[in-house]
């Protein structure tokens, strides 16, 4: 079972938190902070697991982290959950918003709360892995997006297209939050 | 209507969306929580608003707040209100708040249960994922129970994409609803043959987790998973099956031998690096269970993989050593290195790995380095875990692995110079322990402990980080109890009085007091014995008459008591000194006696002898501040249970107040001439008397740039090279004598080549006969299991055996009558005689509702009355309390999958039932209305409604009022009569289970008590004698529920028997809710 997904940027900011176990919102922030604690003072080439957060968990569970430019993204899962099947499943998360918002970087996670929850919903349900294939995941959140679209009628559509265009990449930490997370592949 | 939605729509243009707030945060940097606050109060506005548009946007930007630690709690009702609107859009928005802030005692949730059950049977499959998705979130044991069975229609869905969040959500299902396990478990086998990869994979999930915790149930899958194995190209399902099999195997060994094989081909195949690692993992796992001992196998593999990942390579070599510890051990080396690693992941993973890798022949070696590592570390946290973990690994199963305890002494020395650790008592207690347990070491642990307490001020050089002083708490208590050993009793009794110790915490210093005494009577002894010496043991009690007054002035009460009692028989002592009287020996009885190590769990397995309640009361209870100082008692500082009162002589402080006065007036006088003492001014004052401790008293530092080496300590280092030289020299030895064996033997016997083998362990004699005391236990000491299996575990009562086939009443449990494509049977009303008992007068449940508007409009008083068989009739009252006309009343419950209300033949399974009068102001009337239960085992509530018209002379509302009924398993039970040879048969049968319940408090006699019992849960009396009696009950379905209650003193007892335990346990509950109301 994985217990919290949860992804912070290297000051640990929260960018998105999914707890499996209901936690109070302060002891969710709580969490939160340990586990930044935890996980921002290793150093890059060192091993991706680490057990031991006080507050979630205890002996049983294991934080299984990747850092991608500027995030971090943490799983915190119990030991039936295979270590290397779940850093892969990073990977493949990762890999997928990387096609939903193409070239995702920080600041789609920031503005983009909510389709990141619904990407998520496809991969992790309830603390189970749902599915492990890509483009399956895609299928399935493509097909979504476009029945919201249809609900609406022009006029709607037109506003909402305009929503999404108005939050620029025009802040002031622009360039830092627009690292792509994903370096791109070296010919 | 057209008008309407562009309208909201334009409205929505000025609202702020989710993209608006996160920048407005952003913007607001320095006032984030006043604008957030901002922000909530908008969006309280929004909410209140009709259109579903702005109330979806809200609720959007709450679940973003929500993510940011603001509870949303408030607006649970909104979240509910966007699930339920018929656009996806919306829909999607509110599932996903009520995923993020919903939990078991959110209220509004059982609100939901209608409009998740429409969301599923939604012909748009994507409304059906939303709803699984949200609902795998925040499922509760009702939702589960009540949605159980939609669920497992979904689960045959056509749609791949919904059959795999069914099945997948069916484990969350389980966890609630234990009871649904069984009747869903023939499905979920079969979707492990599903078509679709994703179902397939969300199947093995489900049932992998489910066998983790109960592997045993689960053994009958073998095969088919095997198949799967075989067959599968989907790494992750690949991964999960084969971590199945690693806790499958060791059950049946006989599993481990067919999956060598395929998960070698996998091993050789893969190119995924988890795949590799989980298959090693499993090969581990069965290697172990075979215990065929392939060492050389599993080596060279963890070898392969600690290349790889050193984190994952020690855990599974951790995994190789509880079996096979000869392989690991020769990579100790390797071990030690991940000790250098900068990741403290895998520092900490070698550490474990070390504690199980010593041997007697290694430990000197491997704590040697251990000791190098503490040196180096930087950061206290690991360097106290090094400490902590040398400590486990020398003490591990009764010091096993020491053949030197000098050394581990000297060892236990050379920590105490570690700065700054917390773990000073750790020390202190393994120093006290090998002192008392091993009688052959106490020479020597004397004779360094007592250097130590001469060094004490290294140990004290700094008071803030006085977690090393512990030490001398240690120290002091051995150079006193085993003070026949020292070589110089009198040096060491002047370091413990020396004014400096006046520094240390209270509780050591107490111990330094008490043990100056042990000394002192040493000293004593030793002078008295030459007469020449009375001088010098004149001088000594005067050492003690000058010293000890600076602790009389303690501010700790015990240091202060304990140093003013032995003040007193010190210069009570001086006096016969005077007088030429011997008093060694009289001294010396104060503190005769042995004191044996006790088993720390010594005291709770004593058994309590026959005839004695311990829970009775020998005089009234005593208020609860009084008790509340009994369970303060310090524990875990020493490792038996010290005697204090060992004055067999009557005490000498015992004086009246003038001598009192007297003595204040001398003390004063003392005080005055001493340097030591501060004198009384108004700051020191201050100090005392808040200080309990005596860490406020300022001391300067002495600042030690050079790590000291304390004179005269011997090292640790001295000893590994003696112990190697004394091995060697066993060795030889040893080999002189076979030589000498086997010349004698050796012309018949043939030679045998190259004892230089590796020595086995056997060979390494301990350096002195060590008697290692064990722990007392009390004679007859229960043997006790002490693996306690943590009672909150939902996991336990999902251990059901799967393989019985499913009994008649089992498949009707969770199905619901009104499917039409239900596979299993409804269930059928036993159309035996239906007879009709009396009518029972208990109240099934009671409730009282009041409109929140102006004035009470009605109330209704719920009366469950029952017939024979799976029916029950509950009677409703329905009074009119307000002064208007109320009609058209109808009656609907929200059914269960245990209990339905039974409709009109072609009704609707929600439609409401029509109550068949109408009631004037003032007036009320009774209804019936007939249920159907399927299990009575467990108590239920329902959830109702009621709607009515309310006619006034110009107007009528149509009005809603929400109920409650609730199904205890009291009126279940029927009043039957039973005679009591019929009785007695019934419980000799052996059929019933027993459980019992203790209600204490209870005043009311005996009578009262059977009387309410028979009123309020359906009992007959059987029998009565004296103050117990047996009685008898019997369940609609049959059961028989029997109990025996006895009174005492205010505390009733009721032993029950029952062949259905959980109605037993429930009907026990209740009568204890009655008691503890009443």
């Amino acid at each position: 079972m994985i217990k919290a997904i949860l992804i912070f940027n290297n000051h640990g900011k929260p960018r998105l938190s999914k707890f499996y176990e209901h936690y109070s919102e302060d002891t969710e922030q709580q969490i939160i902070r340990e586990t930044f604690h935890l996980v921002s003072k290793r150093d890059e080439n060192v091993c991706n697991f680490l057990e031991g957060g006080m507050l979630i968990g205890g002996s049983e569970n294991k934080l299984i982290y990747r850092h991608y430019a500027t995030l971090y993204f943490v799983f915190c899962v119990d030991s039936s959950e295979s270590e290397l099947g779940i850093l892969d499943l990073i990977q493949v998360f990762v890999e997928t918003l990387d096609k939903c918002f193409e070239n995702v970087c920080e600041l789609d996670l920031i503005f983009h709360v909510d389709k990141v929850h619904n990407i998520l919903a496809e991969m992790v349900m309830g603390g189970m892995v749902l599915e492990t294939n890509m483009n399956e995941i895609i299928t399935q959140v493509d097909a979504q997006n476009k029945m919201e679209k249809s609900e609406f009628s022009s006029f709607f559509s037109l506003y909402r297209r305009l929503s999404f265009s108005l939050p620029g990449r025009t802040g002031r930490h622009r360039l830092v939050l627009q690292v792509p997370l994903l370096v791109p592949c070296l010919p | 209507m057209a008008l309407k939605i562009v309208k909201g729509s334009i409205d929505r243009m000025f609202d702020k969306n989710l993209q608006d707030l996160v920048r407005g945060i952003r913007n607001h940097k320095e006032d984030e929580a006043k604008y957030i606050s901002t922000c909530i109060d908008e969006i309280k506005q929004e909410l209140k608003q009709d259109n579903i548009a702005v109330k979806a946007n809200a609720v959007c930007k709450l679940t973003y707040l929500q993510m940011l630690g603001y509870d949303v709690s408030w607006a649970a009702f909104n979240i509910v209100e966007v699930m339920s609107s018929s656009k996806f859009t919306y829909k999607r928005i509110g599932y996903l708040a009520a995923s993020q802030c919903f939990h078991e005692s959110t209220d509004v949730i059982m609100l939901t249960t209608n409009q998740i059950r429409k969301d599923l049977s939604s012909p748009n499959q994507y409304d059906t994922g939303v709803a699984l998705t949200g609902l795998s979130c925040f499922v509760t044991p009702d939702l589960a129970r009540d949605l159980a069975n939609d669920i497992m229609t979904l689960m045959s869905h056509t749609k791949p994409y919904i059959r795999k969040k069914a099945v997948l959500i069916m484990y969350k299902v389980f966890l609630k609803y234990p009871e649904s396990l069984r009747p869903a478990f023939p499905r979920l086998k079969e979707k492990l043959e599903d078509p679709d990869p994703g179902v397939q994979s969300a199947a093995v999930n489900v049932i992998c987790e489910l066998a983790r915790r109960n592997p045993k149930n689960y053994l009958s899958l073998a095969p088919l998973f095997f198949k799967l194995m075989t067959s599968s190209t989907n790494n992750w399902v690949l991964i999960k099956i084969i971590k199945l099999f690693g806790a499958l195997t060791p059950l049946e060994p006989r599993l481990g031998k067919k999956l060598i094989e395929p998960l070698t081909n996998l091993i050789h195949s893969t190119s995924a690096m988890s795949l590799l690692y989980e298959c090693v993992n499993t090969v581990i796992a069965v290697l172990i269970s075979l215990s065929s001992g392939m060492p050389n196998h599993s080596a060279s593999i963890q070898v392969s993989l600690r290349s790889i990942q050193h984190y994952l390579g020690l855990l599974a070599m951790s995994k190789i050593l509880k079996t096979h510890p000869k392989s690991v051990q020769s990579h100790k080396d390797l071990i030690l290195q991940c000790l250098d690693d900068k990741d403290e992941s895998i520092r900490l993973r070698a550490l474990d790995l070390l504690y199980g890798m010593v041997s007697k022949k290694n430990l000197m070696e491997i704590v040697k380095k251990l000791m190098l590592h503490v040196d180096k570390a930087e950061g206290t946290t690991y360097r106290d875990e090094l400490l902590t973990k040398i400590i486990d690994i020398c003490s591990q199963s009764n010091y096993q692995y020491i053949t030197n305890f000098e050394w581990y002494i000297s060892i236990l020395v050379e920590l105490t110079r570690l700065e700054g650790t917390r773990h000073g008592h750790l020390i202190a207690s393994q120093m006290l322990d090998v002192a008392i347990r091993v009688k052959a070491i106490r020479a020597f642990a004397v004779a360094q402990m007592a250097t130590l307490l001469d060094n004490a001020h290294l140990l004290t050089g700094n008071t803030q980080r006085n977690g090393i002083c512990e030490v001398l708490y240690a120290a002091a208590w051995i150079c006193g109890e085993f003070s026949e050993h020292l070589e110089d009793p009198l040096s060491t009794l002047e370091a413990m009085l020396r004014p400096k110790v006046a520094t240390l915490p209270g509780h050591i210093q107490a111990v330094y007091v008490q043990n100056a005494a042990k000394l002192f009577a040493t000293v004593l002894r030793g002078q008295e014995g030459a007469p020449a010496d009375r001088t010098v043991a004149q001088e000594t009690s005067q050492l003690l008459i000058d010293r000890l007054p600076l602790f009389v002035q303690s501010a700790n009460l015990e240091v202060q008591e304990r140093a003013s009692c032995i003040l007193q028989l010190v210069k009570y002592i001086q006096k016969l000194q005077q007088k030429d009287v011997e008093v060694a020996e009289e001294v010396t009885a104060l503190f005769a006696g042995e004191l044996n190590p006790v088993a720390p769990k010594a005291q709770k397995k004593v058994p309590v002898p026959e005839g004695l309640d311990l829970d009775a009361w020998i005089n009234e209870p005593p208020s609860e501040s009084e008790s509340e100082d009994e369970g303060r008692k310090p524990k875990g500082k020493a490792v038996f249970a010290k005697e204090e009162s060992k004055h067999t002589k009557p005490r000498y402080t015992e004086v009246d107040e003038k001598e009192l006065a007297k003595r204040r007036e001398v003390r004063k006088a003392e005080q005055a001439n001493n340097p030591f003492y501060i004198k009384a001014s108004p700051s020191s004052q201050k100090v005392y008397q808040d200080g309990v401790g005596v860490e406020h008293i300022p001391v300067v530092q002495i600042d030690l740039s050079v790590p000291l080496k304390v004179p005269g300590m011997p090292m640790s280092d001295q000893y590994v090279k003696l112990e190697e030289e004394r091995r060697q020299k066993d060795k030889a030895d040893k080999k002189k004598k076979d030589k000498k064996k086997r010349r004698e033997k050796g012309e018949k016997g043939r030679r045998r080549k190259g004892d230089s083998g590796p020595e086995s362990e056997e060979d390494i004699t301990p350096a002195h006969m060590v008697d290692i005391t064990t722990e007392e236990m009390p004679e007859n000491a229960l043997p006790s299991d002490d693996d306690e299996k943590d009672p909150n575990d939902p996991h336990k009562a999902l251990d059901i055996d799967l393989d019985k086939p499913l009994a008649d009443s089992e498949k009707k449990l969770p199905v619901r009558t009104h499917r039409p494509d239900e596979v299993l049977r409804s269930p059928v009303d036993d159309g035996e005689g239906v007879e009709v008992v009396p009518e029972l007068k208990k109240k099934s449940g009671k409730e009282k509702k009041d409109k929140k508007k102006d004035k009470d409009r009605k109330m209704c008083d719920i009366q469950g009355n029952l017939q024979d068989g799976s029916q029950v009739v509950v009677s409703v009252i329905f009074e009119n309390k307000c002064d208007s006309f109320i009609k058209a009343m109808e009656f609907n419950v929200l059914d269960s999958l245990n209990s339905k209300l039974q409709r009109p033949e072609g009704a609707g399974p929600h439609d409401g039932l029509t109550v068949p009068f109408q009631l004037p102001p003032g007036i009320s009337n009774e209804a019936r209305f007939v249920f159907s239960v399927q299990s009575i085992v467990m108590p239920q509530k329902l959830k109702g409604t009621l709607t009515f018209i309310v006619k006034t002379d110009d107007s009528s509302t149509h009005e809603k009022l929400d109920f409650k009924l609730h199904f205890t398993c009291t009126s279940y039970l029927i009043t039957t009569p039973c005679y009591s040879d019929a009785y007695a048969k019934l419980l000799e049968s052996g059929d019933l289970k027993g459980s019992s319940l203790k209600l204490e408090g209870v005043s009311q006699p005996f009578h009262h008590l059977l009387a309410r019992i028979c009123f309020h849960h359906h009992f007959s009396v059987v029998e009565r004698i004296g103050s117990c009696a047996s009685m008898y009950s019997r369940s609609i379905q049959g059961h028989h529920v029997c109990l025996l209650v006895k009174t005492a003193d205010q505390t009733v007892s009721i032993d029950a028997k029952c062949d259905e335990p959980g109605l037993l346990g429930n009907v026990l509950d209740e009568i204890k809710l009655t008691f503890s109301q009443c």
